[in-house]
Formats: structure tokens, C-alpha cells, sequence
């Protein structure tokens, strides 16, 4: 059965009640509905602020972080008062400011192989707003052992996905992307950057999705691949087909129970920079620094794209961005000694691969980039 | 002459450039003539037997070309091949 409206909750949903395919009925169900939503950042910010607003009866949020400066620029649910707490209970506080007719089950806690079929069996849809590879395939996986629509976005600068993932009724995101990239192709928001707006309007239209499931109105994504690029302004189509090999979702499925995502895409479920190699291959920019007053001798290589310069840039570092390292190698000496920064770490270490691969020794990463030079050695430097 | 789209992850393998013009008779041609034109592209889009990397998606104007002929698929003139990237971002 329906729940009931309170007086109150009609004068609040009276813009919904006047359209006929959600009504006083539809309202209704979005009141009884269940929506989780993984990650409250970029995308998490809009898809929450309007479930709320629309009086989706229950939404769970699932993050660990704080909310920080940097995420402002985007993340529009928590505010400038809010830096240094959960960002799970800034931004239930806002949603719940917004509408107090719902309730909002907060997670603080990372969504793992180990929690998440617990924290997802007890909702109606997921919502995928995380921000980085083992997440998006292990929310996937939930979705499909639990048999629950995924409503997929993803966003990187300019450009914007949207599906929804229902392995009962269409493709899910195995499908389309039967293995994740190689670590590193793909860079991350924190170190491509995105703009501010593009994940609001990702977040809607995901928000958008979950109505229309709840509704059983219109027609869904699923099926659908919908691609956003905000300089051209242009929407695009593709269709989705179910993949008769998918791992998961196929006939034959070899994936029964959810894996070690951090393995299977090589990379770490979150998109902090760690900005470091390992094994020796790092230097401080404390030792760095004592080092150059040493007098020493090192080649500095800034692997960074060239507008990065006007932020902050290393006094003798000479410029050759990542994506132009592999053909620009015969330009470097590998018996000079060298030290490989990018803003935050991840950028070098890759270059400092591509450099050991191509025979290169005397090479070391600056761990955490020049970000930790900022914080460590030359205070007057920003922090980006 | 086709039209091929770049993902805004794949540009900086393509001085930014983020529509190429293509010639070929069918995807694989098209794809060669990219790779010719971009050569740092080519390790991002092709393992080492010429095929294309698993976790690469061509689009032929709105179908996968795994649903369609792969890399044989006959182009036509105005048909637009379009890489979809992974995006993780949120």
C-alpha cells in the first residue's frame, strides 16, 4: 500500500501533483521509493539535492571523505562552513534542510566488497556517482547479483556519460566495458580537472532516471549510452546491446560473487593522489630540496601540461608533458641523474615507468608532486 | 571521408584536435589511417596482433562495431566512427 500525504506534503509537492504522469500517485511512490546514492561529490551533489527535493522517501548515502576546498568548485550540497567534516553528514544536514518529510541514512564508511551488498540490498535503485574504476565495477556487480537498476554518469572535463545499467532488462556496465583500462591511461578528475557545472548536469539527468524508474514513466536509458560534450553542446546516442560474454550478466556467468576490484582494475578505490612509485623509486621534496642546496647536479623534469606552468613551476625543471614523453625520450640523458615531477605525483610515476622501461636508472619520482614542494619546502608556492 | 570523434582523454595524442577527417573502405582502413596520421595513438588503441584493446569501444555512427562487422565493417561516405572512452570521474 501507498503512504499517505500529509497536507503539508501537498502544498510541498503541488508543481508534481499538477502533472498527470506523476499525480498525487506518483508522489506517493516517490515517497515509498528507496534510492541509494554511492559517493557525495560532483555527481552525488545534484542527484541528492533534487531526490530530496523531490521527496524521494528515503536516500542513503554511502562516502568517507571530508569535504574540502577543493571540492567546492563542484560539489555544490556542501558549502565553505562545512570544510573539514563528513561530507555524508554535510551534505544529509542540506538535504534535509531542503526537505524534512524524508529520511536519509548516511554511510561513512568506503562501499567495498565487504559492505556493499549489505548497505545496497535494502534500496530500490543504486545511483553511481563515484569517482574512480573499482567502485564503478564493483557498484555494476552489486547491481547485478542484486538484480537492481544502475543509473550510471561519469564526467571528465568536459564530457559526459549517462546510462542506466538494468542487467534484467538490458546491458549493464560489463558489457559495454568488459575490462577497465590499463592504470594510468585514463587520467582521473584530480589530475585532468573537470568543470564545475558538468557533473550538475550529468547529476540531473541521473537524478532524472531515477524519477522516471520510480514514476515507470517515459522512456529510460537502458539500452542507451548518452554522451555530453559541454563545448559543443551536443547530446549524443548510442545504443547498448547485451554482450552474450559478459562475465557477469552473460548466459555463463564467471563472475558469481563480488572480486577485489582494486585488483582487477589496478588501481586504488578512490581518486586521491597517492603520487608515489614505490620500491626506492621516490624522493621528498624535503630531500629534494636539501639535495639541490647540496649542490647537486639534477635534471629536473616537469612532465605537467604547459598552462600548469602559470600555477607553480620548479626553477630549472624543463617542460615535457606525459602524453609527449615517449617520443621526446632521445632529448634526455640516462646518465644524468633525474627527478620527474607533475602537480600531485600520479603523472610522474607514470612517466618514471615509461623512462625505467626505456632503460633509464638514475631516475626518481617526486613524491606527491609539486603540491608537496608547496606544503614542504616553498611556502609561497599555491597548492592546486 | 569519414568523420572520427576523440574522446577528450585520447586528445592529447592528437595535438587536441578533437574531429579527424579519415579515409577507408571499411573501419580497420579508417582506423590504419588514424593511427598513420597519429602514431602515438596507435599502442592506445591496438594490441600487438593489429586488433583493437579490449577496453576500447568504436562506435559506427550509433552501433558497436563488435555487433557489427568489427574491423571489416564497410564504411560509407558521411559515416561517423566514434570512440567512447572509460571515464571514472564523479
Amino acid at each position: 500500500m501507498l503512504p499517505f500525504l500529509s497536507h503539508e506534503e501537498i502544498l510541498r509537492y503541488s508543481r508534481h501533483l499538477l502533472i498527470p504522469e506523476v499525480g498525487l500517485e506518483g508522489q506517493k511512490k516517490l515517497k515509498a521509493a528507496s534510492v541509494l546514492v554511492i559517493g557525495t561529490g560532483g555527481l552525488g551533489s545534484p542527484v541528492a539535492l533534487y531526490l530530496a527535493a523531490a521527496g524521494v522517501g528515503r536516500i542513503g548515502l554511502v562516502d568517507y571523505d571530508v569535504v574540502d576546498f577543493s571540492n567546492l568548485q563542484r560539489q555544490v550540497i556542501h558549502g565553505t562552513s562545512r570544510i573539514g567534516t563528513l561530507k555524508v553528514d554535510s551534505a544529509r544536514e542540506r538535504m534535509l534542510d531542503l526537505n524534512p518529510d524524508i529520511q536519509v541514512d548516511a554511510y561513512n564508511e568506503p562501499f567495498t566488497s565487504a559492505n556493499a551488498m549489505r548497505i545496497a540490498a535494502d534500496y530500490d535503485l543504486i545511483i553511481d556517482g563515484t569517482d574512480n574504476f573499482p567502485t564503478r565495477y564493483l557498484t555494476n556487480d552489486v547491481c547485478v547479483l542484486l538484480g537492481k537498476p544502475n543509473i550510471y554518469g561519469s564526467i571528465f572535463r568536459f564530457d559526459g556519460q549517462v546510462s542506466v545499467f538494468y542487467a534484467k532488462e538490458g546491458p549493464c556496465y560489463r558489457c559495454l566495458f568488459p575490462e577497465p583500462p590499463p592504470p594510468g591511461l585514463v587520467p582521473s578528475c584530480a589530475e585532468g580537472g573537470v568543470l564545475g557545472v558538468l557533473p550538475g548536469i550529468i547529476g540531473s539527468l541521473q537524478a532524472t532516471e531515477a524519477l522516471k524508474l520510480i514514476l515507470g514513466i517515459g522512456e529510460t536509458l537502458i539500452g542507451r549510452l548518452m554522451l555530453f560534450n559541454a563545448l559543443d553542446m551536443t547530446f549524443e546516442f548510442v545504443k547498448l546491446r547485451k554482450n552474450p560474454n559478459c562475465k557477469i550478466c552473460g548466459p555463463e556467468p564467471e563472475v558469481t560473487e563480488l572480486i577485489d576490484y582494486e585488483a582487477f582494475c589496478g588501481v586504488p578505490g578512490h581518486d586521491h593522489e597517492e603520487g608515489s612509485v614505490g620500491g626506492g623509486w621516490d624522493i621528498t621534496a624535503t630531500e629534494l630540496a636539501q639535495r639541490l642546496q647540496q649542490g647537486n647536479h639534477l635534471r629536473l623534469l616537469d612532465v605537467r601540461e604547459p598552462h600548469e606552468l602559470e600555477i607553480s613551476k620548479l626553477e630549472g625543471a624543463e617542460l615535457i608533458p606525459l602524453g609527449q614523453l615517449a617520443a621526446r625520450l632521445s632529448e634526455l640523458d640516462s646518465a644524468q641523474e633525474m627527478v620527474v615531477f607533475c602537480k600531485a605525483g600520479t603523472r610522474s610515476a607514470r612517466a618514471l615507468e615509461l623512462l625505467v622501461s626505456a632503460g633509464f636508472r638514475k631516475v626518481k619520482n617526486l613524491k606527491g608532486g609539486i603540491n608537496s614542494w608547496a606544503r614542504e619546502v616553498d611556502r609561497s608556492m599555491p597548492v592546486y | 571521408m569519414i568523420k572520427l570523434r576523440m574522446p577528450a582523454p585520447l586528445r592529447t595524442y592528437t595535438n587536441g584536435q578533437a574531429e579527424i577527417d579519415l579515409h577507408g573502405g571499411t573501419v580497420g582502413e579508417a582506423m590504419d589511417d588514424l593511427v598513420e596520421q597519429f602514431p602515438a595513438l596507435r599502442p592506445h588503441l591496438f594490441n600487438g596482433k593489429a586488433e583493437l584493446r579490449p577496453f576500447v569501444n568504436l562506435f559506427l555512427n550509433d552501433e558497436n562495431i563488435k555487433v557489427l562487422r568489427g574491423l571489416d565493417t564497410p564504411l560509407k561516405e558521411g559515416d561517423r566512427l566514434m570512440l567512447i572512452p572509460s571515464i571514472a570521474g564523479g
